[in-house]
């Protein structure tokens, strides 16, 4: 077999070896009971102590909601004047100058909401003072905020009837202090021992061999690529993200990236079944997405590997598949690896362009960030995930003629309206986005902005239209890649994605955070006979075809238009 | 509602401590301890940086390897990828001008013996490598410019290869600025 795929499938398997028992580990912690890093708890009630939080004080779940918008509103304002006025502000080695206001505005959306979209770029757009006080900081704490929004949700449905739903406060800090900070250290001195900078030091000029004067963006890039990955964020130190050799240095370093970005999310959906003390439930959920990430890989696979048709026509050798975009020391099937991961999760970060892949990899990219939630996010991915649990619930209730439950609660018609909503939300925002882009592409070509519409494109014809689609789904999904080709640094593509990211993340915390509040409140009704299992196959199926019926049907007229024409116009 | 808002305030301020200056400081400083002191790994020659082990630099002279076309001009104050879609006919056109110029400087090759990664642009811009087949085809060149004997720097490209992650993961792939100095060495 070849070196390409026993690497991708050793990562895989380490990725399980890693998530599982880290999935058993934050039941236990988040469940309070005894776990081997209990000696941090001084820190955390220090920390709770010079906050003034008494983390004893019950929330119900709007209690939670509020406490969450707050901190979320607050970090908005903060990372906005910092991004504006960086460059009057001290750690600005380089001497970038400082945002516009509508590029902070749409960075700062999309770091708090832990997106990541960059319309800057790493080397020359920001100072050290934001990499790592607002955006890194960010990276942080947005993770830290979707684990505890998901541990809400666990928290409802843990005892039978309940209305208080444990502190926010308590969760966020041991979402950082158990999970992301201890990880993020390990993975940030794997990094730096294996060639990525993490000193201070600014940029640095040498004379090449060829006698060419060369200057060297540096920093302190390993403490924030860790976190990148671990808390699913995805914005990178260097604008070329993790294919910079500086940020990802070998194949080796590209496993531990690739690990790193999913085990969070896998943990989740383990912690779950363990911490609602139904483990089938949280295996069930796993085999789903994990059977949604095989289906996305494998073709993504095979059309990379397979290598560009139109370059197979001018008779070259393409033994090792298509290398547009790619870098030599991981190849096509761990590039496509990576793009797959980073699309299903939320992560955003690339080994990879993902504008220079092939036509049906783009399609493969575009629905992963359109289903969200095979693994999903640090912990949004479990809320995108339950959206789709009730909907199959109620599907499959009307099609048995019963009332229908979830956990022995009753879903009644709140809750489905709601999550009717959310469900109409992504379709919503992705279509009605893209066609005002079009629209303001052919109609307002001339407009005078920092980039002209009629400029933005760096590729005519389907794949153009490809390059919005993919810009308005990843500020859906809070995914963060891009097909980066697309001129998106004025003010119409950081004023739509910003908003976009912004109701992208909050009501998609919110609606299911409501769902499962409101069902926990209600009474209990034991299981009988009668009851619809969501633990079994046939209920996984079910929700299964859910999932696809829904964004085929919502997605497949826009897909037809970009990546599926691309590739059949290539066929010929 | 004020109570949070205050909670938050206190909260964001003792985090910032422990995230931006706890934690990366401490990086950095156990970083001091890698092989480029956490400021990147640097190649020096007769007391001058000649260039960064990890990055790549751009190679035009018959006498040197050649490296990756870059959309970036292997400049390591940015970096870029050429960010061109598979069916972009001006792409296509750059892809076909750079299998013609491999030709003309490498007289003796076939179009079916050159690789896709010497023809398409890295995702960096800054790739410091290429494919052994990539190298096997300017062997013959940089020989004859050199005027030394293919054998020797056939030897010296194997010496330059690294090998799949410990023999079984990922591809192997060719270090082009090691594989100069090595030949500006003999």
């Amino acid at each position: 077999m070849n070196t390409e795929l026993t690497g991708i499938i050793a990562t895989f398997l380490l990725t399980l070896v890693i998530a599982i028992p880290l999935g058993m580990y934050l039941a236990k912690v988040f469940a309070g009971e005894k776990v081997w890093t209990d000696f941090l708890k001084p820190l955390e009630s220090g920390i709770y102590k010079l906050s003034g939080i008494n983390i004893k004080e019950q929330m119900n779940w709007k209690q939670q909601m509020k406490a969450l918008m707050t901190i979320n509103l607050l970090w908005l304002v903060y990372g906005f004047f910092v991004l504006i006025f960086q460059d009057k502000l001290p750690f600005n080695p380089d001497g970038n100058p400082g945002m516009t206001p509508d590029l902070a505005f749409n960075t700062i959306i999309s770091f708090v909401a832990n997106c990541n979209l960059q319309h800057y770029s790493g080397e020359s757009g920001v100072s050290y003072l934001s990499q790592q006080y607002v955006l890194m900081f960010l990276q942080f704490v947005s993770a830290a905020t979707g684990i505890a929004a998901a541990i809400v949700l666990f928290k409802a449905f843990r005892d039978k009837t309940t209305t208080e739903l444990g502190n926010f406060w308590e969760f966020f800090v041991k979402a950082i202090t158990r999970l992301l900070l201890p990880l993020s250290i390990v993975v940030a001195l794997i990094l730096t021992f294996n060639g990525t900078p993490s000193s201070y030091e600014g940029k640095d000029q040498f004379i090449s061999m060829q006698g060419d004067t060369v200057n060297v963006s540096r920093g302190p890039a390993a403490q924030m690529i860790a976190i990148k990955h671990l808390g699913t964020n995805g914005g990178g130190y260097f604008g070329v993200n993790s294919a910079h050799p500086f940020e990802n240095p070998s194949y080796f370093t590209n496993m531990v990236e690739l690990i790193a970005q999913v085990i969070i999310p896998i943990a989740m959906v383990i912690a779950f079944g363990f911490f609602i003390r139904r483990k089938k439930l949280g295996w069930t959920i796993f085999g789903v997405m994990t059977i949604g990430l095989f289906m996305l890989l494998i073709p993504m696979l095979s059309s990379e590997l397979g290598g560009s048709p139109a370059l197979a026509k001018m008779g070259i050798s393409q033994t090792t598949g298509a290398m547009e975009g790619k870098e030599v020391r991981f190849g096509p099937a761990a590039s496509a690896y990576w793009a797959t991961v980073t699309t299903i999760i939320s992560t955003g970060s690339v080994n990879s362009m993902h504008d220079s892949t092939m036509p049906m990899s783009g399609t493969w990219q575009l629905l992963g960030m359109m289903i969200n939630s095979f693994y999903g996010g640090c912990g949004v991915g479990l809320l995108n995930y339950f959206i789709y649990l009730i909907v199959a619930v109620f599907i499959s209730g009307l099609m048995v003629g019963r009332t229908p439950e979830f956990l022995g609660h009753k879903v009644e018609a709140r809750e489905i309206k709601i999550a009717a909503i959310i469900t109409l939300l992504s379709p919503f925002l992705i279509l009605a986005g893209t066609a005002i882009a079009s629209y303001v592409f052919t109609n307002y070509g001339d407009a005078g902005w920092a980039v002209q519409p009629k400029n933005w494109l760096n590729n005519p014809g389907f794949h153009g239209f490809s390059e919005m689609l993919y810009e308005v789904t990843s500020s859906n999904a809070n995914n963060g890649s891009g097909f980066e080709g697309l001129g998106d640094n004025n003010i119409f593509w950081n004023l739509l994605t910003g908003v976009i990211i912004f109701l992208g993340r909050f009501l998609p915390i919110i609606g299911p955070i409501a769902i499962a509040g409101l069902l926990g409140a209600k009474k209990f009704i034991p299981e009988s006979a009668g009851t619809l299992r969501t633990d079994t196959k046939t209920f996984a199926l079910m929700t299964f075809a859910v999932i696809i019926v829904l964004n085929a049907l919502s997605y497949f007229p826009a897909l037809a238009l970009g990546p599926i024409a691309e590739y059949f116009t290539m066929l010929k | 509602m004020k109570k949070y808002i205050i909670q938050s305030i206190r909260l964001t301020v003792v985090l910032i401590v422990l995230l931006c200056v706890v934690y990366p400081i401490s990086v950095a400083f156990m970083g001091k301890m890698s092989k480029g002191n956490g400021g990147g790994e640097k190649i020096i020659k007769n007391g001058k940086t000649v260039g960064y082990a990890l990055l790549g630099q751009s190679f035009t002279k018959p006498e040197y390897f050649w490296g990756r076309p870059s959309a970036a001009g292997y400049n390591a104050a940015g970096s870029a990828g050429s960010n061109k879609g598979p069916s972009n006919p001006d792409y296509l056109k750059d892809v076909q001008s750079r299998i013609d110029t491999l030709l003309k400087y490498n007289p003796g090759i076939k179009k079916s013996d050159i690789p896709a990664d010497m023809v398409t642009a890295s995702g960096s811009g800054l790739d410091p490598n290429i494919s052994e087949a990539g190298a096997a085809i300017q062997v013959a060149r940089v020989a004859k410019a050199r005027k030394i004997d293919e054998q020797k720097v056939k030897e010296l490209v194997a010496m330059n290869t690294l090998k799949p992650f410990m023999g079984l993961f990922g591809p192997s792939s060719v270090n082009v600025l090691k594989l100069n100095l090595a030949l500006d060495e003999l």
